[in-house]
């Protein structure tokens, strides 16, 4: 994969998820740090697919950084979570192995649209799983704060 | 007696109100009670119940005032509102705004509320759909006719889901739309791969909320909310992939 090509990926991903926001109605000043937390998560969940660490973990981890990183822009700006980790949950989303499967089921070929059906379940459970750990480490810092006070 | 009392049907007032605007815009359970905890709190209730569900609010303060529903009828997503009655609560809490303010403001959120202009969300549909296309497909010949499709099949969704009361239609014929209009712009040259098309369109139409949400949700504990949310995102999901499929079969 060429830097060029990386660069259009980067590119589409912040171009859509600060679209996603808009269609949301995220509050303006949101917009550009959520598209940038987007750009993150995508980028850790890209480069650990390069490396050869397969979809599950990409989306696991790049999942939980998404949740760590909104957090903490939403402390920085004090505004809620959800305005920054669910436009920036769009581009991990299985949409091309989900079309595949309604697809081939459509068209009858069920053998292979379990293939695929296997893999969105699987991506989409490592993400929400990747969002659970996330919201854990969250949880157990909000308390070691608190403690701390 | 009669201030105190007069005061502790505002506070319930406001409370309720905040928790009603945060539910039906998109917001998860956990902030809607950590929100109007606060705003008794600040207002000088000193201890107050409050039952929150996806459906509906039940609040009660200590005194003779009784407690108070505010059903929830309809759910949409406006992710600004919520961040404004977050602001104002903040700002009750500093003490910057008397509760009369606070609590006028939110009956006015409603009316005031301001939208991203259409033309705005139209643009923002096809930037959605034409650079997710490239990121999941990196087929950039498509990416204008993506672009065209995406736009058209959230602007059904859109008309829809404002005009027509029936859940999850808007999405079916959305869904459909975008079949239709991949198939024949495959067929009158516009573009090259069908599934490429339909791919990056149906990306506007994913329910991005409720699935966060829902995750949420069911850490925190809220196990009735959570899996109801679950199950809004997995039907209109499905559809969704049933538009499209029945679009795959017949053309």
């Amino acid at each position: 994969m060429s830097i060029l090509e990386l660069g259009i990926e980067v590119a589409g991903t912040y171009v859509a998820t600060i679209a996603f926001g808009i269609l949301l109605n995220i509050p303006r000043r949101a917009l550009n740090l959520g598209g940038w937390v987007g750009v993150i998560g995508f980028l850790l969940y890209r480069g650990i697919v390069l490396v050869g660490g397969g979809y599950v973990v990409g989306n696991l981890l790049g999942a939980v950084w998404i949740g760590l990183a909104s957090l903490q822009v939403a402390r920085w700006k004090h505004m809620p979570m959800i305005l920054f980790n669910i436009p920036a949950l769009v581009p991990l989303v299985p949409g091309g192995q989900a079309y595949q499967m309604i697809k081939y089921f459509a068209l009858g070929q069920n053998s292979t649209a379990f293939t695929y059906l296997l893999q969105v379940v699987m991506i989409s459970g490592s993400i929400a799983f990747g969002f659970l750990l996330s919201e854990m480490v969250n949880r157990l810092r909000q308390r070691g704060l608190r403690r701390h006070r | 007696m009669a201030v105190k009392r007069k005061r502790d049907q505002l506070i319930l007032h406001t409370a309720l109100t905040a928790g009603r605007i945060m539910i039906e815009n998109g917001s998860e359970i956990e902030r809607v009670e950590d929100t109007m905890t606060r705003i008794a709190v600040n207002a000088g209730a000193k201890t107050s119940q409050l039952f929150v569900m996806i459906t509906g609010i039940l609040m009660s303060l200590d005194g003779d005032v009784g407690a108070q529903i505010q059903p929830i009828k309809r759910r949409t997503f406006d992710l600004e509102k919520i961040s404004v009655v977050n602001d104002l609560s903040r700002q009750f809490a500093e003490k910057k705004i008397t509760l009369a303010a606070f609590a006028n403001r939110l009956d006015h959120l409603d009316a005031t509320s301001k939208y991203f202009p259409f033309w705005l969300q139209l643009l923002a549909s096809a930037l959605v759909s034409g650079p997710l296309e490239v990121v999941f497909r990196h087929n950039l010949p498509d990416f204008w006719i993506t672009c065209v499709v995406g736009m058209l099949g959230w602007s059904v969704f859109y008309v829809i889901s404002k005009y027509v009361p029936i859940r999850f239609m808007a999405e079916f014929a959305s869904a459909v739309t975008i079949g239709v209009l991949a198939v024949w712009s495959q067929h009158f040259g516009l573009g090259n791969s069908v599934d490429d098309i339909i791919i990056g369109s149906v990306m506007p139409l994913v329910p991005g909320v409720p699935i966060t949400n829902s995750v949420r949700d069911i850490l925190a504990g809220n196990l009735v909310s959570g899996p109801a949310r679950g199950i809004e995102a997995l039907v209109s999901a499905a559809a969704i992939g049933f538009g499209i499929a029945m679009v795959l079969q017949f053309l």
